[in-house]
């Protein structure tokens, strides 16, 4: 996605992490930081999506399986559009994470990434290095001696 | 942003699209009554039953072709929001939406196959009015006769004789839509 630019990038960023995120989290971090007023363009709807792969990132695409995804978009009272699709049916995570992107493309963006991106992003990376040194914990090496063939 | 093509969905989809299938299922069932339909708003030139319809009926599995002052960007974009219905030409449509000159000649509409007569096309056609009078409706749905102000007689004639193929119509205007479907016999007033 590199013809994307920057502020594409950026939100690209905040929205991925979004959908991945806990959906507990993001909605609790979201009502500390407080709700703005808004209205709905596309009410929270769950479907789902095939998901598509590519061996080794090469290859020819294949279908890896289905995932249920939950969409929606909002209108913030000042204008600025937000949408969501996020995984998972939580439908308060959908508009927690929709008002979140719309909130991101305001001025209360530092303030907002203080306070909840920032602390989600942290908590994930750590949450994916813990279950990376489980996995490593239990890796084992494989060796053959030499038979003594001869 | 622009977010004029991002407005006028339904706010509460499973309830005003069941409302308004109904309304088009009556439409539909009862040629020359004419229903209201409300829920939807589109950028101009679509009406709101129009719009309604089109919420209600399309979505990525249905092609749609927008004719003459209908195919703007403003409205392929809440097309393409709300319903995400394919944008197609003529011949690989399921539904097509315009005023009747920019629809017509209406021949090159797909009118369905003998093994699949419903493989056919549904116009939806924006009027200025609907009045119950003008050209003389009969036929399955109607009790002995029903009236509606059709744009012309001939094209509805004709398609009628192609029964079980042909297209089916809604008519739009404002806030209200009547219909006619392919097995109506229509004729001068």
């Amino acid at each position: 996605m590199s013809d994307l630019s920057p502020n594409k990038q950026a939100r690209q960023g905040w929205m991925s992490l979004l959908a991945k995120a806990p959906p507990r989290r993001v909605v609790d971090l979201f009502d500390a930081f407080g709700s703005p007023e808004f209205e709905w363009l596309r009410v929270p709807e769950i479907g789902s999506v095939m998901v598509r792969g590519r061996m080794g990132g090469t290859g020819s695409a294949f279908n890896l399986g289905e995932m249920s995804v939950t969409r929606c978009s909002v209108k913030l009272v000042s204008g600025e559009v937000g949408h969501a699709y996020v995984q998972g049916r939580d439908k308060a995570h959908a508009q927690s994470a929709a008002l979140i992107d719309a909130l991101m493309q305001t001025d209360r963006a530092p303030e907002l990434r203080a306070k909840v991106l920032d602390p989600l992003s942290t908590e994930m990376a750590a949450a994916k290095r813990d279950r990376a040194q489980k996995a490593a914990a239990t890796k084992v090496d494989f060796f053959t001696l030499v038979r003594g063939e001869d | 942003m622009q977010t004029d093509a991002l407005d006028g969905g339904f706010s509460d989809p499973p309830v005003q699209s069941s409302y308004a299938f109904r309304a088009a299922l009556n439409a539909m069932a009862r040629p020359g009554t004419i229903e209201e339909m409300v829920g939807g708003h589109a950028p101009e030139p679509l009406s709101q039953a129009a719009a309604t319809l089109i919420l209600t009926l399309c979505d990525h599995e249905t092609p749609i072709y927008l004719a003459g002052e209908h195919d703007s960007p403003e409205i392929r974009q809440w097309i393409a929001f709300h319903t995400g219905t394919p944008i197609a030409s003529r011949s690989e449509a399921m539904f097509a939406l315009g005023t009747w000159d920019a629809l017509g000649p209406i021949h090159d509409f797909p009118i369905g196959t003998a093994e699949y007569p419903d493989r056919s096309a549904t116009l939806i056609v924006e009027v200025q009015s609907l009045e119950p009078s003008g050209a003389k409706l009969s036929g399955p749905g109607v009790k002995d006769v029903s009236f509606l102000n059709l744009p012309e007689v001939n094209a509805f004639a004709g398609n009628a004789t192609l029964y079980p193929l042909g297209l089916d119509f809604f008519f739009t205007a404002g806030n209200h839509v009547a219909a006619i479907p392919r097995s109506t016999k229509v004729e001068a007033p």
